[in-house]
This record gives C-alpha cells, sequence and structure tokens, in this order.
C-alpha cells in the first residue's frame, strides 16, 4: 500500500516549498522533486495545491453520554466529518462521573473510540479529587499515554472544582509532567446570574449568554493561571472566547509563565446576536459555553493568534440536535451545551484568516495543527510533513470553494453554525495512516483502522520548567534552639 | 571533504532526539542513528553534547570607519571570534554616508568583507532620501541578495531619517519585498538631553545613559511601528532594552501587526550602574546604544524572549577600543559607541537562559539562529540541522564552563563587557560549511572561506501582508456636479 502526492507545494509550520511526497506503510517516506511512483502506487494529484499536515482538533466531545442518550456523532461519523475536512485526528475527552474511578472511565471512552476511523487520543477529566484520582493520573501516564488532564472551573454542582483541587490536580500534574488544561469560566458567577435570569422570567435561550458574560471567563483564567503559577506548572486554557481571558494569557506569557491558549474556530467568526435570535431553535442550535461574543471579541481572538498568544484552534465538536436542546426550552439552564464544526474548523480558519491577510499559509499549519502536536507531546510524529512521519496530510485547494450547510455537510448534526457561508480552501483529498480516505467527492473510510496515540510525558516546555523548580525549591532555615 | 558528528544529540528549534550527523560538500547529507559513512570521514566526537544549528548573529559591525581608525574587529577576526564561540553566521550593516549612494556602499563592504572566514551578509542602511536611494533598493533587492533594510532615528544631524523618509523608505521596502529594521531612539529628544548634560557639567560617560533614558526608546518604538502599521508592511526592532519599548511591541502584535523585536545579549545581563564607574575607561567601555538599563527592564526582555513577543539575540559586536573611546573623554557625547560579544552570546544565553530555567534548549536554539533565519527569509538553508541545509553547526556542550576574560578572548578588543563572569555552556566544536574549524581551543578559521549570502525578497511574513492590503482599498465616491 503505497501512495504519491505529485505536483503540490508542501506547506508546514516552517516553509513552503514545491515537492512531491510519498507514503508507505502508514509512514512518509520520501520528500522531494520529481519522486518516481513504484509500481502500483496510488497517485493523487496536488497540482496547484498545497500539501499541509493533517488538522489535529485538540478538542472535540463525540458521543457524549446524556441524560441517557449519546451526541449525534459517535466515533465513526464525527472523525469521518472531520476527514473530509482535512482533520485527520481528534483529542477527544474522558470524562469521569464524579466518584467514578479514572481508568473505568478511560476504559469505557476508549472502547467507544475503538470504531474510529482515524487517529485519535485522550485527554482525562479530573472531576473530583482522592487518594485514587491522584493515583490513577500516575497510572494513566504511566501506562496508557495521557500527557494531559482537564479541570472545569464552571458546571457547579456537578464537575465543578474549587481551587484546593485545582491545586492538588495541577500539582500532581506538574510532578508527572502533564499538561493541566482547564475549561475557564467562574461557576459561582454563573449559578447566581441563571437563577437571577430565571427569576425575572428570562427562560429562553439569550438567558445563556446572559448568564455568562466576558467578566466570567475573564476571572477564571486570571483566577487559573495564578493557581497554576503556584503549583508551577504549565497550563492550557481551552476555548479562549473573549478580551478578558485573552488578555490574562498575554499578560502571563510576557511575564514568562508557560500559559498555553486555545481558539474555537466558531468563536472566530460567529457573533453574539444569534443568541437572541427569535426562532427558539435556531437559537438553542447556538448554545455552547462560552457563549458567541461581539465584534471587538472575535478581532482580539484573530490577534492572539497573529501574536502567538494563542497557539491552537478547534472546535470543540458536540453534536447535540433539536430534541435534546428542546429539553432546555422552557429553562436554558437545562438546554445541553453544544455545536458542531469538526468538518468546517479548516475551511473557516482559511476562508477569514489567510484570504483576508490575517494569517500567513504557515500560520495556518501551526494553528490547524503543528502547535497542538507539539503542546501535547507528539510532534514530529503529527503536524509535520517530515520522513518518518505519519502519513496524515491534507492536499488543501486554496482557491476552491464550497458553500456550508447541514443538507451536505457529512456530520449527523441537524444544524450548522456556518450554515450558508461559501468557504474558500478546502480539502481536496485526505490522507490518513498513507490511505487516501476522502478525495473531494466520496468518503472511504473504514470503521476502527484508527488508532489510539499514546502521548508521551514531559514534552518540551517541562525542559525549563524542571530547572525553574530545583532553583527555587523551598528554602529551610535551620536553628539552634536557645539554651534555656 | 567529509566530516561525521557522532554520538550526539540533534537539537533543534523544534525538537531534541539522538542522531549522527554527516556533511560533505558543505552540506547536511544524512542525520540518522549509527550512519554508515565512507572511510576517510573526519569524526567529531559530540558525546554528552548538543548538535544545534550555528548561531546567527544578526546585527554586528565589523570594520566599521570612525573618525579615521576602524573598530579593532574586521572581517576576518570578528567572525573568527564568533566561531570560536558558536556563531556560524553574521547579518552585518552596510552604511552609506548620507550623501553617498547605497549600491556604492554595498560595494564598499563587500569588498571588505572579502576575508571573511565564514558565511554572511548584509543589512543596508537608508540614510537619506532621493530617488537615486529608491531606484538603488530595488538594484539590492534584485540583483544582490539584500532583503533588508535599516533605519536609525537616532544620530541627529547625521544618519538620522525625519518621519517623511522613514515613511518614503518603508514604502518602498513593502513594495520590494524586504524587512524594515529600525534602530528606535528619539534623536530630536537625545539632542536636547546632551545639551543640557553638558551645559551642566556632565561631560563623562554617566552622561551617556542620561542622555537616552527609556522614554527616549519607546516613543520612537512606537512611532515607527504605527508608521509601519499605516503602510501595512513588516517592521524589525533591533536592539529592544526597555520595558517601554517592549510594551508597544507587545500591543501592536496583539492588534495583529508583523512586528518583530531583537534583543542584545548584553542588555539581558548587565545593568546601568556600569556608566557610574569612578574608572573612565571602564565607564567608557561601556557606552552603546541604547545604553544599559536598571535591573528591572532586564527581567522583562528575558520574559519578552520566553515569551516570544522578542524572537531573536544579537550582539551589536562593534569594537571599538579604548584609543578610539578616548576621544570623548571630555565630551560623551563624542565616545564612539559600540561594545564586543559576537564570541559570548551564545554561552551567555545558555548560562543565563538555559542554566536558569528560563529558556529551555529548543528555545535557545530558536533564539540564537533559527528565528533569525526565518525572520531574513534564509531559512532552512540556515538555522536548520536537516539535510540539505548548510552544514554550519555547533557542537554544544551544556555542562563545559569557561571564564570569559579580555585576556583570553580572540575578538579583537581591549575590554570585555563581561570579564570574569564563568559561564556554563560552551562550543566544545563548531562547523562551517562542513568544515571543522573549531575544536577545543584550536581555531581554523581561514581567511576567505566565507561566502556572501544572498537572501531572496518577499519571505513568508508578506504573504499576509499582500492580502491584508487588499482587504482595505482605496475608495472613491463618483459624484455628478449639481446642475447649474
Amino acid at each position: 500500500m503505497s501512495l504519491l502526492i505529485k505536483g503540490g507545494t508542501v506547506v508546514t509550520a516552517e516553509e513552503s516549498y514545491r515537492a512531491d511526497v510519498y507514503c508507505a506503510d502508514g509512514t512518509i517516506q520520501a520528500i522531494g522533486e520529481n519522486l518516481e511512483a513504484p509500481a502500483g502506487a496510488e497517485v493523487v494529484d496536488a497540482g496547484e495545491a498545497l500539501v499541509i499536515p493533517g488538522g489535529i482538533d485538540p478538542h472535540t466531545h463525540m458521543e457524549l453520554p446524556f441524560m441517557g442518550t449519546v451526541t449525534a456523532d459517535d466515533f465513526m461519523s464525527g472523525p469521518s466529518a472531520g476527514l473530509s475536512g482535512g482533520t485527520t485526528m481528534i483529542i477527544d475527552f474522558v470524562i469521569p462521573s464524579p466518584e467514578q474511578s479514572l481508568l473505568e472511565a478511560y476504559d469505557t471512552w476508549m472502547a467507544n473510540a475503538a470504531k474510529a476511523p482515524s487517529d485519535y487520543s485522550f485527554h482525562v477529566a479530573i472531576t473530583w479529587w482522592s487518594d485514587q484520582v491522584r493515583e490513577e493520573m500516575g497510572v494513566l501516564t504511566r501506562e496508557r499515554g495521557v500527557n494531559s488532564f482537564k479541570h472545569f472551573m464552571a458546571y457547579k454542582g456537578a464537575i465543578m472544582l474549587d481551587d484546593e483541587i485545582l491545586l492538588n490536580s495541577f500539582d500532581r500534574c506538574q510532578e508527572l509532567g502533564a499538561m493541566a488544561t482547564v475549561h475557564a469560566e467562574n461557576g459561582e458567577m454563573i449559578f447566581h446570574l441563571q437563577n437571577k435570569l430565571l427569576a425575572m422570567g428570562i427562560t429562553g435561550p439569550e438567558g445563556h449568554v446572559q448568564s455568562r458574560p466576558p467578566e466570567v471567563e475573564g476571572e477564571a483564567t486570571q483566577r487559573v493561571i495564578t493557581v497554576a503559577g503556584v503549583a508551577n506548572a504549565p497550563l492550557y486554557v481551552v476555548h479562549c472566547s473573549c478580551k478578558q481571558s485573552l488578555a490574562a494569557i498575554a499578560q502571563a506569557r510576557a511575564n514568562g509563565q508557560a500559559v498555553y491558549g486555545e481558539a474555537l474556530a466558531q468563536h472566530l467568526v460567529i457573533d453574539e446576536s444569534t443568541h437572541y435570535l427569535p426562532d427558539i431553535t435556531m437559537a438553542s442550535a447556538h448554545v455552547m459555553s462560552p457563549p458567541f461574543r461581539t465584534k471587538e471579541h472575535r478581532d482580539a481572538l484573530w490577534g492572539g493568534l497573529q501574536s502567538g498568544t494563542l497557539q491552537t484552534t478547534a472546535s470543540d465538536h458536540c453534536a447535540f440536535c433539536a430534541p435534546q436542546k428542546a429539553l432546555g426550552k422552557d429553562n436554558f439552564t437545562l438546554m445541553p451545551n453544544g455545536c458542531g464544526g469538526i468538518e468546517d474548523r479548516m475551511s473557516i480558519l482559511w476562508d477569514q484568516g489567510v484570504k483576508t491577510g490575517l494569517l500567513t499559509p504557515n500560520d495556518f499549519v501551526r494553528v490547524t495543527s503543528t502547535a497542538t502536536a507539539k503542546i501535547f507531546n507528539i510532534h514530529p510524529r503529527k503536524g509535520a510533513v517530515s520522513v518518518g512521519a505519519d502519513a496524515d496530510l491534507a492536499v488543501w485547494d486554496p482557491n476552491a470553494s464550497r458553500k456550508v450547510s447541514v443538507k451536505t455537510h457529512h456530520s449527523n448534526m441537524d444544524f450548522n453554525l456556518y450554515e450558508g457561508m461559501t468557504l474558500t480552501g478546502l480539502a481536496r483529498a485526505t490522507i490518513s495512516q498513507g490511505k487516501q480516505v476522502w478525495d473531494g467527492k466520496d468518503l472511504k473510510v473504514e470503521k476502527g483502522v484508527g488508532r489510539y496515540i499514546p502521548r508521551p510525558t514531559y514534552s518540551s516546555v517541562f525542559d525549563r520548567v524542571k530547572t525553574y523548580r530545583a532553583l527555587n525549591a523551598p528554602r529551610r532555615v535551620e536553628r539552634a534552639q536557645a539554651a534555656e | 571533504m567529509s566530516l561525521l558528528i557522532k554520538g550526539g544529540t540533534v537539537t533543534t528549534a523544534e525538537e531534541s532526539y539522538r542522531a549522527d550527523v554527516y556533511c560533505a560538500d558543505g552540506l547536511i547529507q544524512a542525520i540518522g542513528e549509527n550512519l554508515e559513512v565512507p572511510a576517510g570521514a573526519e569524526t567529531v566526537d559530540a558525546g554528552g553534547a548538543l548538535v544545534m544549528p550555528g548561531g546567527i548573529d544578526p546585527h554586528t559591525h565589523m570594520e566599521i570607519p570612525f573618525m579615521g581608525g576602524r573598530a579593532g574587529d574586521d572581517f576576518f577576526t570578528g567572525p573568527a571570534a564568533g566561531l570560536s564561540g558558536g556563531t556560524t553566521m553574521i547579518i552585518d550593516f552596510v552604511i552609506p554616508a548620507s550623501d553617498e549612494r547605497p549600491l556604492d556602499a554595498y560595494h564598499v563592504w563587500r569588498s571588505r568583507s572579502e576575508k571573511a572566514p565564514a558565511d554572511y551578509s548584509f543589512h543596508v542602511a537608508i540614510t537619506s532620501w532621493s530617488d537615486q536611494v529608491s531606484e538603488d533598493m530595488e538594484t539590492l533587492t534584485r540583483d544582490h541578495g539584500v532583503n533588508s533594510f535599516k533605519h536609525f532615528m537616532a544620530y541627529k544631524n547625521d544618519i538620522m531619517l525625519d518621519g517623511e523618509n522613514l515613511m518614503h523608505s518603508f514604502r518602498r521596502c513593502r513594495d520590494l519585498g524586504a524587512v524594515a529594521t529600525v534602530h528606535c531612539e528619539d534623536g530630536n529628544m537625545i539632542w536636547l538631553m546632551q545639551q543640557e548634560l553638558l551645559a551642566a557639567g556632565i561631560t563623562g560617560p554617566e552622561g551617556h545613559p542620561q542622555s537616552r533614558p527609556p522614554e527616549v526608546e519607546g516613543e520612537a518604538t512606537n512611532r515607527a511601528i504605527r508608521i509601519a502599521q499605516l503602510l501595512n508592511t513588516p517592521i524589525y526592532i533591533v536592539h529592544v532594552t526597555c520595558r517601554e519599548a517592549l510594551q508597544e511591541i507587545v500591543r501592536a502584535r496583539m492588534e495583529g501587526q508583523r512586528v518583530y523585536g531583537e534583543c542584545l545579549a548584553q542588555h539581558l545581563v548587565i545593568d546601568d550602574s556600569v556608566y557610574y564607574d569612578p574608572d573612565p575607561v571602564k565607564a567608557r567601555a561601556y557606552v552603546m546604544s541604547p545604553p544599559f538599563r536598571p535591573k528591572d527592564h532586564l527581567r522583562e526582555l528575558w520574559r519578552g524572549l520566553q515569551s516570544g513577543n522578542l524572537q531573536t539575540t544579537a550582539t551589536d559586536h562593534c569594537a571599538f577600543c579604548n584609543v578610539d573611546k578616548e576621544k570623548g573623554k571630555d565630551d560623551f557625547s563624542k565616545i564612539p559607541n559600540g561594545t564586543s560579544g559576537v564570541e559570548d552570546r551564545m554561552s551567555v544565553l545558555w548560562d543565563q537562559g538555559v542554566e536558569t530555567g528560563k529558556l529551555t534548549p529548543n528555545e535557545f536554539v530558536r533564539v540564537t539562529s533559527t528565528n533569525a533565519a526565518q525572520i531574513f527569509n534564509i531559512y532552512p538553508r540556515k538555522g536548520a540541522i536537516r539535510v540539505g541545509a548548510d552544514a554550519d553547526i555547533t557542537v554544544w556542550d551544556p555542562k563545559a564552563t569557561r571564564i570569559l576574560s579580555a585576556k583570553t578572548h580572540l575578538q579583537k578588543n581591549d575590554f570585555n563587557i563581561y570579564e570574569g563572569m564563568e559561564v556554563t555552556g560552551v562550543a566544545r566544536s563548531t562547523v562551517s560549511q562542513g568544515n571543522l574549524v573549531w575544536q577545543d581551543g584550536d581555531l581554523r578559521a581561514e581567511p576567505g572561506a566565507g561566502r556572501y549570502i544572498e537572501r531572496a525578497t518577499f519571505g513568508p511574513m508578506f504573504d499576509a501582508a499582500g492580502r491584508a492590503r487588499e482587504q482595505r482599498p482605496w475608495r472613491r465616491v463618483d459624484r455628478s456636479e449639481a446642475a447649474e
């Protein structure tokens, strides 16, 4: 099984150059001009197109259980939709219930993911704290290839963590060489505002956005950065959506702290006004957390990606459909949070980022795959076009366009956030493990061929964290007892 | 002529891994474990050491003429000293007199640099404006491989450019796809301060820093950035020394502007107390612009490097000796500005950056070599360890130490600004164009072996700048004249 991608321009986070790419046995075997295809090799024409590392979506929720059902996209349909959009790997989340064993939850999610058509990995959420949790974090990093743990500061009364647990868990993360990741919204403030809004009779989806204003996110981001600083733990802030949160990250980075930030494609383009649409189905379909923001916040997020203050882009793909959303039609706080988007993330970033001159094509690769691979320590196996790397590639047509619609998308979602948008930049072909799985028209995915990608601990940033820790070890002053 | 670097850890801006590196014909030919090499290949032992891209110093002034004298280091001795410290390439400056054609000055500098033992390139300074200058800029980019032009906002009545000429030149840079680089200090403010200080009888070198306080640099940095923003062209600020300037860079980057910042190794470790030394020879030796700053600014610069708001490190190597410096003994404004350090930059960065946990080894490579290569568009020929790249390599011993001193250094300067400092991290061997030119104290630099490196215009950052300009076309409203 071998494949030659011919005639394209290889574009990585670092550079662009004309070259053919030859893949066999699931990895990239050769890169160069005028490569000869061995007999029997499949040839993919990349003329006029860019050959880029396949997208990595570091934030998805496939097959997420919710009140006895699961989200519409499972580990087959969701990643398949991703492949049609040029995304070849996801990092999903294992979310144990409070009191549940982390290992048990991990096994459950791993069993669900066995059907995946492309490679995947898992962050594991810390939703409670005990000696057992502490112990199991060790087992997950040592034996299961987990190098990141997720923390929720929102969802009071469910999976929200207080500062004490955050400190315990962050301390454990840095001890294990794992990245602490965090959903930063202040759950207490949200709870307070939700009750106030409901009491005023604001029960519709417009209540959602009003219960989670930017300051709620700004406070939590500032706080969690401080907590991580005290624990000397590198920190990754998921779905940064507003100016306040971005300012906290920029400030911390300018102070030399190891803090990373992720932006969701939809937060870069969709406006807050969608939460106020008169059509309740439409408005409900937009309910996710953090909510959509005004233009000034979107402009700031683009600046964050341009300056490198935010490093990654994701989709938070979580396919709740209308019947599930309807559970909250009389009370927005009961509405399941989540939108789709795994399929459109890369096209959105190209159309709204590269075409407008905000990002270079190299920046595009950096924010859609390479930075993620580095932060989560799977580079250069993923996120690179180099000999020996996994042959996960997208042949990206920078000039072709498509119209986004729920009628034509591959996800099982009954709604598309970007409905009607014409986007320039699309995956003409997608290669996963050296096989062409998307040719621009048809998906040729195979259930279960995706592999779980173990991620080693102690990514490069820990080189400096370790030295800093050693030089700033706690000090003790030995004092002689005064003679009596 | 071939050479095998054996047993080391290849360390790039991206990653670290065990591998041997085989060089022949001036290029890296193979990277891998247990390489088979032709008989007769010279072997360099890299056991326990890191194999890194040779340092690139993007800011030096070799053999610069001054008042009938010359800086102590010429294009042989300066770069040779650099090789002993792990630096394999410099980008020096062609500085035309204000009535000299840039093209003529370029040829003068090229003839001086023929003796260089290692590869080099030239930024060209724009010190006046006319149609002729504008034309020469095009010739330099088209025929001579120049892709960056330097601008001085200081040195009033000499090579300082006013706002109008800055705009002319920046616009020309943009249209030619060249990076505008700027020395940001407000020459008018400095001139005023100098007059005041001299009138107050402050004629010694302590007058130097007092005539150029941080606000002078902050103001000019902001002004240069705003002009570049208006014209939508990338800008590179040389030797950023203070919080005020760094803040302007951070602000602009967060707004999505393509602004790059350089800092000098010496500004990271030496503070302004040196100017108040009672020994006039010593105090004069530290006179350079911008001057050394109070300690709190030093920490800010490190944070700039850590966060990526500053990308490169340089030396501004300009080896004026006491015999030159003495010309300003009665008037600090006449002391030739310049200090040396091309030999010590990398060790200072390792010792004060990596050893203290501020930078990872990968970040060290990024700020000493790779970023400079990318910004000035010679990557991956330079700044990379990969097959096909120039074999400019440093075998870096992260544990060895040496004491910096004028008694032992190779640069031709009677003073060392780091005198007596013991640093950890030393170039054990240096390879230039595939030849071993430095090995444990033995310098084998050859006059004239260095090549002039042409740099192509329109580096990757111009991809975005061009598109961004198209987003804001001029608008014209066609109005019919009112009927009479």
